[in-house]
């Protein structure tokens, strides 16, 4: 333990509201914590640089799921526990219940909240790719009001995003408009379990007599944030599925993503197993079935 | 007694001595322990490969005055940590040969205040160049080590190998290398130390070997044996990582406690012990073999190298036993092994499992496949005709005297793997799937107990005493860390003896207590230990029967009775038993001649892999142990020890790799470093063959080491079998596979262009 | 006692405890350092191992990651509280007989894993055996063992189960 806790604050309002009224009076002063699997990690480590930090585990208004007619409403709140374990989740956004069950372990995943590895904004954020696949809509909260924001608009830079100091994640909103769709999921870790991805792809397609009419593709840890590939998902939509489109969506996510080399992998395995799994997407977008 | 005699105890699956402290989480390792008064205590370290240290400073905004500091000027005795030679200091003294050496102490009894004085020693240094690999260190323009930067060498030849390679049908060359292994047993080091002037020196921690850590405190304090003492706690995993490491750890805190004058506590973090402490030795292994057209082996000329860090430590040692086990469980006329341990500015490198076997077998059990692939012949059957057998020689020219049942291990292993129809199935069903299946064998062998004269010269004292609370003790600095020395020792005694189990206890592992029975290290435990262990059971028993009246046959209160009355006699009643070598044999140190090892262990791994050709990552699917290892003195344990063994060497073979930075390891934490987890570890099928071994505890011969050596070469001949791609290099990480394997794909050539 | 800490409120092994703390000490440190129940270990302090895996209402943590504060009014259990006074829990005497525990150091936060599982799901397959345990790691058994010991609990809570309905 190089941290010294004696070092921090932590205070628990236990309300959404106490909580919002402290970060609009004091902006900047307090780091919310929720399950503490990121910041703890920093802190025993001796590196965690926030001194007073605002907890927002338990409060009940931000751990929810809530279906309604169009989309599923996910509390911020929400562990990936919640995620893994309902039924609704698991029925219509499939990825992100998978996504759920890879996050680090059972005791990761009744910690790690749905808000903390969003707002912690890591490029290997486990839940992103398939919530960029989704579509996904985020909700803000402060003391001011709330607002919305299209989740593949959020992350603005490495480990940084589109919150003002006064802000809190409040919810993830999926519309629910997938059930044509063909979707896909695969995170390539270090190991089968309790591994930080070297590379993730979810996509999610509708096809209609072999041409695709709508696509979205998301990616971690090939660039400073998880992010669409856009102008892959260009060179795919609207075109039949056809060898040459699966080449072209080929040259254009090698050319589009960034990865770097770190001590987990290196930039050019990254590039071409992000191609690897974006040929096994369009290939399985070909044969029959749902989602791999 | 017989060592195929029915054993009522022995061989039966006694649950583990300790087992319910362990479960019920009231086992006290060494971090569980307070003492009065205690203080922690911590390191601070070099921050560069090697140079000289102009200065320590204290940044005067600490109160220094409030904490006990310690740099090699305070060492009483030898300021070295002596394992084999006198090179490595305890604390650095002018000079810093690798990242993270130990060059101050400091204590206090505030952890996170000792924690911001850490980082108010600044140290100045003038660098001076450093090498950090093996090729580095063979170019000696920088020498960093001694006049040539190496270690150690050994020569072992037997027959001309010069002149074998005219006559030869075949050829075949290979370079293999493995990386640095991390032990990551889950319980970090740590050691509690106390000082007085009076009694000397106490220390309690997590170690393998009491002794070792007795010895080098002796020369860092000057002390004599009896004011020294120390105490193994229980300890949370070792494999080799215990072995030497103690000796720095034990003699920093009790040098703390000596200068802060009450006891010191000092435990690593998982970021400390991973940066700091010994790994594996890494390795370069060169094999140049002649195979007449038949496939047999005529002539084998072998080239080891290993990096041994910046300390000799025991590189010599896991040389040597690398050096032996380079040739494989092969019969070859002529034989040439040369050798060499090379310095580096690394931490020093240490014992790990195998200690320099599973190198060894990894480079042999790759190459026979290459060997197999190269003169177009079936791999197991090439393996098959060049086994050693009754009665034929090793390189070393030791005559197997005891029966060699290669062929039959590998009969079972094929069988029970049902290796042939795989293979078949996988050839069929490969071409057109992206997951390419393969499955691959190793053969080996394992040397237990020291190499050579090493048990002789170790001279190991062990026993048993009957205390007066009427229970059997058993006497030996022999330790328990996971592999079961508490409950296969109290098998051995209560059998012996003839007792039940629950009538014999371990003595605690304390030099202050028990005799010197040698290390636990080297597969020796249940062998010699053993065997010493039984010899003083059934002493005992005869003593009982010579001066106290016992009978023939008896029962639990008329042994206890007759105790009592040797007691009241004769005083306590102790049996002792020294280590006696099996008879003929004969070891030639300057030559590297006889017999290297008294036994050894045998067996045959078979792993099925599937590697995924879209993300170029392998995972093993299926594995076979198939081993004879002696009589299995607890088939519970022994098991055990098998798959905990193999699930390391999948490891070793594919996720487990060092991330080197200028010589510091980069990658140290538990996040980075990538184990197997219960998601990676495939079904693992252990079956044994026994042949009891006359030398060893009731027949037993070494286990704990020998499932580490084949795992490696096993998973990277199946994915070979699988790919069609050699690899000869490990840790086999997803990425090298992508840089040398040509992938199905049409597409793939187009788009990476 | 320093005034600017809060009165954190535990259940521990269904004894109750208020201690004045640091918000931000982990629930490890104080479960071995202020209440002494030094069962729960630490092995990397980063959540990877599990060697310090405790429940905290019912749910399955590791300790290294809870800051104290956010255990207030928690009802938390650990290996210590598994047996029932001298008799061992099924998982214990099944790591016991089957050699699920070796050097022992992950085998508290093994147990308290398993019987989280266990607690969810009464019959788990070798699959969900391996997901339950996926973030202890065990660096002696090559978790073969462990497996066998949680099979062997199904087992015999499943036989148990019987001879109770028979009743």
């Amino acid at each position: 333990m190089r941290g010294n806790p004696e070092a921090h604050e932590l205070v628990a309002p236990g309300t959404l509201s106490g909580v919002l009224s402290m970060l609009a009076n004091e902006p900047g002063k307090w780091t919310p914590i929720a399950g503490g699997t990121e910041l703890m990690v920093a802190h025993a480590a001796g590196r965690l640089s926030a001194r007073c930090l605002v907890s927002l585990w338990g409060i009940r208004d931000m751990r929810f799921i809530r279906a309604e007619p169009d989309s599923i409403a996910v509390g911020a709140g929400s562990t990936f526990s919640d995620l893994r374990n309902h039924q609704a989740i698991s029925a219509e956004f499939p990825l992100l219940a998978k996504a759920a069950s890879w996050i680090g372990s059972v005791a990761n995943q009744s910690r790690a909240t749905l808000g903390g590895n969003l707002a912690n904004g890591s490029p290997a954020a486990d839940s992103s790719p398939a919530l960029l696949a989704y579509d996904a809509q985020l909700e803000l909260i402060s003391a001011r009001g709330t607002r919305r924001v299209p989740y593949a608009e959020f992350h603005t830079g490495y480990k940084h995003n589109v919150m003002a100091a006064d802000e809190l994640l409040y919810a993830v909103h999926l519309p629910r408009r997938f059930g044509q769709h063909r979707q896909y999921l695969r995170k390539v870790g270090t190991r089968r379990a309790m591994a930080i991805s070297k590379v993730a792809l979810a996509g999610c397609a509708l096809v209609e007599q072999g041409t695709v009419r709508e696509i979205r593709i998301g990616a971690a840890s090939i660039a400073a944030y998880p992010t669409r590939l856009y102008r892959t998902e260009d060179s795919i939509s609207g075109q039949v599925l056809a060898p040459e489109t699966l080449r072209a969506a080929r040259v254009s996510a090698l050319s589009e993503v960034q990865p770097i080399d770190d001590i987990r992998s290196t930039a050019e395995y990254r590039r071409i197993v992000i191609a690897n799994l974006l040929e096994e997407f369009l290939r399985s977008l070909t044969g029959a079935g749902g989602q791999q | 007694m017989s060592t195929s005699a029915k054993t009522r105890i022995v061989g039966s699956s006694v649950p583990r001595k300790e087992g319910v402290d362990k479960l019920m989480g009231r086992a006290r390792y060494v971090d569980d322990i307070e003492r009065d008064g205690m203080w922690h205590g911590a390191t601070v370290r070099s921050s560069i490969p090697r140079g000289i240290i102009r200065s320590i400073e204290f940044d005067p905004r600490i109160d220094w005055g409030e904490f006990a500091v310690v740099t090699a000027a305070d060492v009483p005795g030898e300021n070295h940590i002596q394992l084999i030679f006198a090179d490595q200091p305890c604390l650095a003294d002018g000079q810093v040969n690798h990242c993270e050496e130990a060059i101050a102490l400091l204590a206090h009894p505030n952890k996170q205040k000792l924690r911001e004085a850490v980082a108010a020693v600044r140290i100045d240094y003038e660098p001076l160049p450093a090498v950090f690999t093996i090729e580095e260190s063979e170019r000696q323009d920088v020498i960093v080590w001694g006049e040539d930067n190496i270690f150690k060498s050994f020569l072992l030849e037997k027959g001309n190998v010069d002149q074998a390679w005219t006559g030869a049908a075949h050829v075949i060359e290979g370079e293999y290398r493995t990386g640095a292994q991390e032990h990551l047993y889950i319980e970090n080091n740590g050691m509690i130390a106390e000082y007085n002037s009076a009694h000397g020196v106490t220390v309690w921690g997590s170690l393998q070997c009491p002794y070792y850590v007795h010895k080098s405190l002796m020369a860092v304090f000057g002390l004599p044996e009896e004011k020294v003492r120390v105490i193994q706690t229980e300890t949370g995993g070792a494999f080799g990582g215990k072995e030497d490491f103690p000796s720095v750890l034990g003699s920093h805190a009790a040098l703390l406690a000596m200068k802060a004058g009450r006891p010191v506590k000092m435990i690593y973090d998982r970021m400390e012990d991973l940066a700091a402490t010994p790994k594996r030795h890494p390795s370069r292994i060169r094999h140049r073999t002649a195979v007449d057209a038949n496939g047999m082996l005529l002539a084998m000329d072998i080239e080891v190298a290993t990096d041994g860090g910046a300390y000799s430590t025991l590189s010599s040692t896991v040389l040597s036993r690398a050096t032996l086990h380079s040739p494989g469980p092969y019969v070859c006329p002529n034989v040439r092994v040369r050798s060499r341990a090379w310095a580096t500015n690394t931490v020093p490198y240490g014992a790990f499992r195998g200690f320099g076997a599973p190198q060894a077998i990894f480079a042999i059990e790759r190459h026979m496949d290459e060997i197999a692939a190269g003169i177009g012949m079936d791999p197991i059957e090439l393996r098959r005709r060049n086994f050693l057998q009754d009665g034929t020689t090793t390189a070393t020219e030791q005559v197997m005297r005891e029966h060699v049942i290669m062929d039959k291990l590998l009969d079972r292993a094929l069988t029970e793997s049902n290796y042939y129809a795989r293979k078949t199935q996988f050839a069929q069903e490969n071409p057109a799937s992206a997951i390419k299946r393969g499955i691959g064998i190793a053969a080996f062998f394992h040397g237990s107990g020291f190499t050579g004269s090493g048990e002789r010269n170790l001279n190991s004292l062990a026993g048993v005493d009957v205390t007066s609370e009427g229970k059997v003790r058993v006497l030996v600095s022999s330790t328990e860390f996971g592999q079961g020395t508490n409950t296969i020792l109290t098998q051995i005694a209560s059998e012996a003896i003839g007792l039940d189990i629950g009538d014999v206890v371990m003595a605690l592992p304390d030099t202050g207590i028990v005799p010197n029975s040698g290390p636990t290290v080297a597969s020796r435990t249940s062998m010699v230990v053993g065997k010493l262990i039984q010899r003083a059971g059934t002493q005992l028993v005869s003593m009982l029967h010579d001066k106290a009246g016992l009978e023939e046959s008896f029962t639990r209160a008329e042994f206890f009775a007759a105790c009592e009355r040797y007691r009241a006699k004769l005083g306590d009643v102790v049996s002792l038993c020294r280590y006696e070598p099996p008879p003929n044999i004969f070891w030639d140190d300057q030559k590297y001649r006889g017999e290297a090892y008294p036994a050894y262990a045998w067996s045959i791994h078979v792993a099925q892999v599937a590697v995924d050709t879209i993300t170029y990552s392998t995972e093993v699917e299926d594995f076979w142990a198939v081993q004879e290892v002696g009589r299995v003195l607890n088939p519970v344990l022994a098991g055990g020890q098998i798959e905990g063994g193999v699930a390391q060497g999948i490891g070793y073979a594919l996720y487990e790799k060092v991330v080197w930075q200028n010589g510091r390891m980069a990658n140290n934490q538990m996040t980075n470093y990538i184990m197997p987890t219960a998601e990676d570890v495939p079904p693992i099928h252990v079956l044994f063959e026994e042949i009891p071994f006359m030398h060893g505890g009731f027949g037993a011969k070494g286990i704990g080491e020998l499932p580490h050596d084949g795992p490696a070469p096993a998973i990277l001949n199946a994915i070979k079998d699988a790919t069609g791609v050699s690899f000869c290099s490990i840790p086999l990480m997803p990425e090298d596979i992508l840089a040398k394997l040509v992938v199905a794909s049409s597409i793939e050539v187009a788009a990476t262009v | 006692m320093n005034p600017s800490w809060p009165s954190i409120n535990l259940r521990v092994n269904g004894e109750h405890h208020s201690l004045n703390l640091p918000p931000m000490k982990r629930l490890l440190d104080v479960l071995r350092e202020d209440l002494h129940l030094t069962g729960t270990k630490e092995g990397c302090g980063e959540g990877e191992c599990g060697s310090c895996s405790v429940r905290m209402d019912g749910e399955l943590v590791n300790s290294c990651m809870v800051p104290v504060l956010q255990a207030q009014d928690a009802c938390v259990e650990t290996v210590e509280g598994l047996a029932c006074d001298a008799e061992l829990h099924p998982l214990q005497k099944a790591f016991l007989e089957f050699g699920g525990a070796q050097c022992g150091i992950c085998t508290p936060g093994m147990l308290m894993a398993a019987s989280h599982l266990l607690a969810h799901n009464p019959t788990p397959n070798i699959a969900e055996i391996r997901d339950g345990l996926a973030g202890n790691l065990c660096r002696c058994t090559g978790f073969i063992r462990i497996f066998d010991s949680v099979i062997a609990t199904i087992a015999s809570n499943a036989k148990s189960q019987q001879e109770r309905n028979a009743r």
